[in-house]
């Protein structure tokens, strides 16, 4: 026996759901195709070269900005997966992660600035946050597909909710960590708000700011495979084909092309954010 | 009196919630801890009212929790007043809206903090120019300037460094040379030194007081060290739970101390190292130098001396003379320059009672006190010194000559 009738919350978010998508298709579609755009643009330049080429390039940004021995994978990683036939699967993902990621970051830093200016704006992002993070991701897929249609970019949208937390929680944080006396010392000086934060504290919090981006940009390749389930192309869909048709080898093989990809964006983006500082 | 650079009228900062509750209270003249207890705010500082004037160092003291550090950040209002006024050149910062405020920051009032507050990603050049970019000043202009304010306080050559590969010594000139880059007319030092070590300390004190010499800032310096207080503050004033409770120079509140707090607070000083020349000198009788033994004997006679100092024209001091030897000299048919004695031991007036023990016993006659252009300006006798150490007052303290 129910003391109260049940609160019909699914319908609610149903008639929600229902009224954006009625009210704001073109909304919708003008993003839908952006950023359309916006991954073609990316794919066709990392497909533009031969894949030799390309990986010689990365080879020497890993070099560039990590020690030898990140090069060194990064090498025998890509050529690995050059040679089990991952190439184009591989660059379509990537092209989803960079533009997840930099949707994040556009997003996601000033977000992070304005959280870290005003307790009461952190106060209400914060939550915010927390239920983007926890929400199962596939639960965002749902409205993701009626907003945007079957594809890539419902994908992109899961995860740019599911990884941009990250770099708005650390943005925040890194700039609140800026010790007090340089901050007081900043304002003694008479710098404005804006000359405080370009001068002193987005400066210090860079570290910070760079370790949020990571972690953004691993998240975002986890959600890769997710996205699969709604069409986003690349290894996520080679893994999901694999799942579904009880393939344990080529489910291994896309497998572990996503774990060398994910091991070298993180030791780049990583190393990137410390040479800078 | 010549005119107040810095005038503070019964400023106030309570920290809390309810502040006008606590205002109210502390007019009634409950205490700190009551009003703690009874509204949950902490008075910070309590009615405090003084004047700075131009070119002196007004030394700030108190131990921690006594609301120095507060009140001096109320100066500048990094720290908003709950009320009261802080003129500056008769402006009241306390009311001036945020752009006036920055101005004044930049161009009148520098601080320089107690853990240096340099900007770790900044080179040593680019933090003392700090002050000047932020008013937009060009690049050419302020390193310029940064490079003088480096020179002056000695790191010419450390422009590139970072500041985390210097000592702290050298990191807070850096902090002194960033405050003093756009040429301010207050520094206010926040426990400037206490972060350093105490012969790293002394040094920057001896610095400072040199680089005012020839600056002329006003200085406002937060300090819990007493000895610093009296070392370098032309003025102190001591608070006590965010009540300032004595104002005066070092001597005053040496031998004159308020309450029963300050006495407390100033009994284990050591005297001789506070109390200087100028104040336990006497004035001495002086004859020219051309004049004859026999006048010399006649005024030592008359005034009861022992000895006698001989000046020129100018005041100036030529050497001394005893009775015994002007004695001999007339017997002898001698001159006065025949029997000066020349190689006296010498005080300056601001030379401390501490640095003259060594010379009082290497001399069997009175120490005499000499200015900076050698002008003859009075003796110290033994017995002053004793009295003034013992805390009596130094006028009635009758030493007899030696």
């Amino acid at each position: 026996m129910q003391l109260f009738p049940k609160i019909p919350l699914a319908d609610w978010v149903d008639s929600f759901v229902d009224m954006l998508t009625d009210n704001l298709e073109p909304v919708f579609d003008g993003i839908t195709s952006g950023i359309d755009w916006f991954v073609e643009g990316i794919v066709s330049i990392l497909a533009f070269p031969p894949a030799l080429v390309l990986i010689a390039i990365f080879t020497i940004l890993a070099w560039w900005s990590s020690r030898w021995p990140v090069a060194i994978f990064t090498l025998l990683g890509l050529l690995l997966i050059d040679n089990l036939g991952y190439w184009d699967p591989t660059i379509e993902t990537l092209a989803l992660v960079l533009t997840s990621v930099i949707i994040s970051i556009i997003l996601g830093v000033p977000l992070g600035i304005w959280a870290s200016q005003s307790d009461r704006v952190r106060g209400i992002i914060t939550p915010v946050l927390d239920f983007m993070q926890t929400m199962p991701a596939f639960v965002y897929l749902i409205p993701a597909i009626l907003f945007f249609g079957i594809g890539m970019v419902p994908g992109i949208i899961a995860s740019v909710i599911f990884a941009m937390p990250p770099t708005i929680r650390l943005t925040n944080l890194g700039i609140r960590q800026v010790p007090e006396d340089l901050i007081e010392a900043s304002n003694a000086f008479g710098s404005t708000t804006k000359q405080k934060l370009i001068k002193v504290q987005l400066p210090l919090a860079t570290p910070t700011i760079m370790a949020g981006i990571n972690q953004s940009i691993m998240l975002s390749l986890s959600m890769v495979v997710i996205a699969s389930l709604v069409g986003a192309p690349g290894l996520g869909a080679d893994v999901y084909r694999a799942v579904t048709q009880i393939k344990v080898g080529i489910g291994f093989e896309a497998g572990l092309a996503i774990v060398i990809l994910a091991i070298m964006l993180d030791r780049i983006s990583q190393n990137i954010g410390k040479t800078k500082n | 009196m010549e005119k107040a650079k810095i005038t503070v009228k019964e400023v106030t900062k309570i920290f809390g919630k309810s502040p006008k509750q606590a205002t109210k209270l502390l007019d009634q003249g409950k205490s700190k801890s009551e009003i703690l207890k009874e509204t949950g705010n902490t008075v910070g500082v309590n009615r405090a009212s003084f004047d700075v004037y131009p070119g002196e160092i007004f030394v700030i003291m108190g131990l921690s929790g006594s609301g120095k550090s507060t009140l001096v950040r109320l100066l500048n209002r990094l720290i908003e007043p709950t009320s009261g006024q802080v003129l500056i050149d008769d402006e009241d910062i306390v009311r001036m809206k945020p752009e006036q405020l920055r101005d004044v920051r930049r161009k009148k009032l520098s601080m320089v903090f107690q853990r240096f507050a340099l900007f770790p990603h900044k080179t040593v050049l680019e933090n003392t120019e700090y002050g000047l970019e932020v008013q937009n000043i060009s690049k050419e202009k302020r390193s310029g300037k940064a490079q003088e304010s480096l020179e002056l306080v000695g790191l010419k050559g450390y422009e590139k460094s970072y500041p985390s590969e210097l000592s702290g010594g050298m990191q807070q000139r850096v902090g002194l040379a960033r405050a003093l880059a756009n040429d301010p007319d207050v520094l206010l030092m926040d426990e400037a030194f206490s972060a350093l070590d105490p012969l790293i300390r002394k040094d920057m004190q001896d610095e400072l007081l040199e680089l005012q010499e020839s600056m002329e800032k006003t200085i406002v310096f937060i300090t819990h060290d007493l000895d610093e207080a009296l070392r370098i503050g032309d003025r102190i004033a001591l608070m006590k739970d965010g009540s300032i409770v004595q104002i005066g120079t070092p001597e005053e509140i040496m031998t004159n101390p308020a309450n029963d707090y300050v006495e407390r607070f100033v009994e284990d000083v050591d005297l001789s190292k506070v109390l200087t020349a100028s104040h336990v000198m006497k004035r001495a009788e002086t004859l020219r130098a051309d004049r004859g033994p026999r006048v010399a004997l006649q005024l030592m006679r008359e005034q009861k001396l022992s000895s006698l100092y001989i000046v020129d024209k100018k005041q100036k001091l030529i050497g001394a003379i005893t009775a015994d030897d002007a004695a001999k000299a007339i017997e002898a048919k001698k001159e006065i320059a025949d029997i000066l004695i020349t190689d006296l031991p010498t005080v300056a007036p601001d030379t401390l009672l501490t640095d003259m023990f060594v010379k009082m016993a290497s001399s069997s006659l009175p120490l005499p006190v000499i200015d900076e252009n050698d002008k003859f300006k009075g003796i110290i006798v033994r017995g002053a010194v004793i009295g003034a150490l013992a805390g009596n007052e130094t006028e009635s303290a009758k030493g007899e000559v030696s």
